[in-house]
């Protein structure tokens, strides 16, 4: 008895119910490459990098901001991290990612084999835009993880004084920062599904990356248009800020809710037009 | 072997596992790549499809996998109906288009596994073994856990005939599966195939290798500028060739003169022979005329052409590709 032919026998008993392989093999094609755990790497040494340069300037409380909190409460290290990567260094990551996702595989070649394995091409999109999200919530997670570890190690802890001037445990301090490291990286799904869009485009990853940068510079300086002020609500980046709203007493949420919901209309608009085109697209 | 609960394996030797109707591709620009293309390829065969550089074989392929949509015509594989039921029917066929391609930061074993995770039937409690087992096959077992971007161009190949291999397929459908191989390689996928075909296997192959065709294939079908000129028996293509009088000769001019004058038509002259189509009359006539007109005679009989000259004579002697 062959051993493909009792496979075969298996395959045919329990077909259809291995839907997930797809899933664990993208994070393993997204996590498993140098590039990825480089870029982890550096977002790990963002709060790394400021601890340090806030413990060596020995100044307590002439800094803006989160900034100015850190050498009084090791938790801020946390907060003033993950502010400070997301106008740049998690757009960067989540441009980089994107943009390779489906780019990259057209450009190896390796897309038409997965498409005749078969994945099918609305799962294959779908396997590739959860391993984005994926990508986005490990990129804040590895902050908010260096942050407590060289918060706590760096400066003195304790109770959080929030923004509305009230005090709570250190315990729900960190659940908030909890907090916004997961509204952050939601914020982060407007910018992926574009990465994606653009991605199903080319089969050169290094143009994707570029137009999605370019998209997102494109909607930060039209934030910063005053007479733009009419769309402004709808830009990918508007509310982006409203993180902050979760360190008050009670959380305001009223703008986080917004932003998201931007952020669910660029995903939906997008990951539809990727949608259209990667079924349509001629894969050579 | 199959356990008695179990279903019978669907009778694949009754529709011919791949029929196209009117298969046309016109590429953007204009260039129709495919043209009216009526393909019928026989259950159990193993069918070669042949034709010089851009005749369409590699765009024909793309359309009977799903790759690409056809500008018009339909594609029918395993009985389904492509491109719609492709997740239905992609798994029961094992497919190498246009050359290898893989994740050169990963191991050959890796990519093998990938691949085999994005067909949701494929068990994945068996996908170990059945990577060992089609690394086995192909010769790169030792290789195994070399990166890819380590690879030579026929290990690559190689890894991709194992990709195919992963399951038991009913239909394979390879794109030139012995390009970059080396003698032993080629000799390996020939017996592959013919192992494969022997199992129930469809096999339907591009290749330029004609030699391969003549010992491997059962069927062959010819493409030349995107139509498809033939498509027969290997057997009927190379009885349709008339075997040719060759006569071995110093006296070139004297031989052409008396075979011409016994009625021999399309003589050829070569540096030390004389060749034609010798009719219907008993070649032992031409010999004795030979003998006759004392013409030194130092090989003589009737040579059947290969299949190579079957193929120049469908698709015309012209090097440059067609555009
Ligand atoms: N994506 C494309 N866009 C435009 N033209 C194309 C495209 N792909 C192929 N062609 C053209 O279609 C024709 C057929 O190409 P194809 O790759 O099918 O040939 P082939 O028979 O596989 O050749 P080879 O033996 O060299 O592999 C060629 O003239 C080629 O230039
Ligand atoms: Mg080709």
């Amino acid at each position: 008895m062959s051993l493909s032919s009792t496979v075969d026998g298996g395959r045919r008993l329990t077909a259809g119910r291995h839907t997930l392989g797809l899933f664990r093999s993208e994070l393993r094609l997204v996590f498993g490459r140098a590039r990825t755990q480089a870029g982890l790497g550096v977002l790990a040494a963002v709060p790394l990098l400021i601890g340090i340069a806030i413990k060596l300037s020995g100044s307590d409380g002439d800094a803006e901001g989160f900034l100015g909190q850190v050498a009084g409460n090791g938790l801020f290290l946390i907060v003033a991290s993950l502010g400070l990567s997301l106008p740049f260094f998690l757009p960067t990551a989540v441009t980089v990612i994107s943009g390779e996702s489906l780019a990259g595989e057209a450009s190896l070649g390796t897309l038409r084999t997965m498409l005749t394995a078969p994945a099918g091409r609305s799962r294959l999109l779908a396997a590739k835009m959860v391993a984005l999200a994926v990508f986005c919530l490990a990129a804040t997670m590895t902050i908010w993880i260096s942050g407590l570890i060289v918060g706590f190690i760096l400066f003195p802890v304790g109770d959080v004084l929030l923004l509305s001037g009230t005090t709570v445990s250190l315990g729900e301090g960190l659940l908030r920062a909890l907090l916004i490291a997961i509204v952050i990286s939601l914020s982060l799904l407007g910018l992926a599904g574009i990465g994606l869009f653009v991605s199903s485009l080319t089969s050169t990853p290094l143009a994707a990356m570029a137009a999605t940068f370019g998209a997102f510079i494109v909607l930060g300086i039209m934030t910063a248009i005053p007479q733009l002020h009419a769309i402004h609500p709808w830009l990918l980046i508007y509310r982006w800020q409203s993180f902050a709203d979760l360190l008050r007493d009670p959380p305001y949420w009223h703008e986080i809710a917004r932003n998201l919901l931007v952020q669910g209309a660029y995903l939906v608009v997008f990951y539809t037009a990727a949608w259209a085109r990667l079924t349509s697209r001629d894969i050579t | 072997m199959t356990t008695p609960q179990e279903p019978p394996p669907p009778a694949a030797s009754a529709a011919p596992p791949i029929v196209t109707r009117g298969l046309t591709k016109r590429f953007r620009g204009g260039q129709v790549a495919v043209d009216t293309v009526d393909l019928e390829v026989p259950a159990g065969s193993v069918f070669g499809f042949l034709g010089p550089n851009g005749s369409g074989k590699t765009t024909t392929i793309r359309m009977l996998l799903g790759l690409i949509a056809p500008t018009s015509g339909s594609v029918e594989l395993l009985g389904e109906s492509m491109p719609k039921a492709q997740l239905k029917v992609l798994p029961r066929v094992g497919a190498l288009v246009e050359g290898p391609a893989f994740y050169p930061f990963w191991s050959g074993q890796a990519n093998l596994l990938r691949f085999d995770a994005a067909d949701r039937t494929a068990d994945p409690r068996t996908r170990k073994a059945r990577a060992a087992e089609a690394l086995e096959r192909v010769g790169l077992s030792n290789a195994a856990g070399k990166k890819v971007r380590a690879y030579s161009l026929g290990m690559r190949q190689r890894l991709a005939i194992a990709v195919a291999l992963m399951q038991r397929r009913d239909l394979l459908v390879l794109d030139e599966p012995t390009n970059g191989l080396d003698p032993q390689g080629t000799r390996e996928v020939r017996n592959l195939i013919r192992e494969l075909a022997s199992d129930g296997t469809t096999v339907f192959t591009s290749t330029h290798l004609l030699a391969e065709v003549e010992q491997v294939c059962t069927h062959a079908a010819v493409m030349s500028r995107g139509k498809l000129v033939r498509q027969s028996t290997v057997a009927d293509l190379r009885a349709e060739l008339r075997p040719r009088l060759v006569v071995r000769t110093p006296d070139l001019a004297q031989a052409a003169e008396t075979l011409k004058g016994l009625g021999a038509t399309d003589l050829k002259t070569t540096e030390e022979t004389v060749e034609g189509d010798s009719g219907d009359l008993p070649i032992d006539k031409f010999a004795a005329a030979l003998v006759a007109a004392d013409v030194r005679i130092h090989g003589f009989g009737l040579e059947r052409p290969s299949l190579e000259e079957a193929f120049v004579a469908l698709t015309g002697e012209g090097f440059d590709v067609a555009e």
